[in-house]
């Protein structure tokens, strides 16, 4: 029993120092450093695990590009200038928001292209539906010979 | 025409992109992975490396500007680069000027690696920490840049420098250059 405590008490010590570790990495002169140090790893894709940003990924690249952010947010730098940094390397690719230009316009409209499309679908099927529905409703004379069949042979 | 056959239409044209996709994928024409290349016509950036085989050197691109050279990103952790190397000794024992950038490894598995392997390098440079190689816009191994006389970046590919890419992308340029 005791060897237990002993065993989950290292564990926990363990735990606690690595988290300690990984606030003990970055520490920022500003809360804006932070905050801009954060928007900015949020905001930049990991290349490779490209559905990710660097500060959910834990790719070795990722981590690196996570430091070289610090390095630049702590020196100064102002995030427009990291992201212009970072894209003169790596392209708009690294933007999860990437700016609007040609090869970057489908992109964009996607997404409400798709609802048009998905719109248009939807009020044919509806108008096709109503007119099938007109299309049934029943005339007096129908109505009178439905009731006479109903009531029997 | 019968509406039925509206889903084999879908179904056929799905699948005839793939396949042709998926073909040019084996084929290595088409990477989805790829990002759009930066970097061509442009100076290369100055990097300053501890030298991998001589500590106490370092290694800059300043070094080598004023003939064509070849700048290759490389890691013994990267199977590619195990690949390539035989073609990077024969291309370094025609007078191709290769300089190195170890990426991310443990400096003695570098040298090991040189020394069981042979060197095809004029010079290493050890970037354990992606320095030179963000500067760079390297996000994978191995990649191989060209460098002309005035240190513009000329050609760069990505994979393997195996000698059908050698022939097509880097040849003609030095064949250029002697004449």
């Amino acid at each position: 029993m005791k060897f237990k405590f002993l065993i989950s008490g290292l564990l926990l010590s363990l735990c606690v120092s690595v988290a300690q570790a990984r606030f003990a990495a970055f520490e920022f002169d500003s809360k804006q450093q932070e905050q801009d140090y954060k928007e900015l790893t949020h905001e930049l894709r990991c290349l490779v695990c490209q559905n990710q940003n660097i500060a959910d990924s834990n790719a070795e690249l990722a981590q690196d590009l996570k430091r070289k952010t610090y390095d630049l947010v702590k020196s100064g730098k102002s995030k427009q200038e990291i992201t212009d940094y970072m894209t003169e390397r790596y392209g708009d690719f690294v933007m999860y928001r990437p700016p609007v230009t040609n090869s970057t316009l489908l992109l964009w409209a996607g997404p409400f292209i798709i609802l048009l499309i998905g719109l248009v679908v939807l009020v044919r099927v509806i108008s096709k539906r109503r007119k099938a529905e007109a299309d049934n409703s029943l005339t007096a004379a129908d109505k009178s010979r439905a009731e006479e069949l109903l009531k029997g042979d | 025409m019968n509406k039925a056959v509206i889903p084999l239409i879908i179904f056929v044209a799905m699948a005839g992109l793939f396949m042709v996709v998926l073909n040019k994928i084996n084929q290595g024409e088409y990477n989805p992975r790829d990002i759009p290349t930066e970097f061509i016509g442009r100076t290369v950036p100055q990097f300053d490396l501890p030298d991998l085989l001589d500590a106490g050197n370092r290694v800059t691109a300043e070094q080598f500007t004023g003939k064509p050279w070849l700048l290759n990103v490389w890691g013994t952790w990267c199977a590619e680069c195990w690949k390539e190397h035989a073609y990077l000794l024969h291309l370094s024992s025609q007078g191709i000027p290769i300089v190195g950038i170890n990426w991310r490894d443990e400096d003695a598995e570098a040298i090991k690696f040189i020394e069981q392997k042979g060197n095809p390098f004029v010079a290493i440079g050890a970037d354990p920490k992606s320095d030179a190689v963000i500067d760079l816009g390297v996000y994978g191994a191995p990649e191989t840049f060209l460098i002309d006389a005035n240190g513009i970046i000329r050609e760069k590919h990505k994979g393997a420098l195996i000698p059908p890419v050698w022939d097509q992308k880097f040849a003609p340029y030095f064949a250029a250059e002697s004449r």
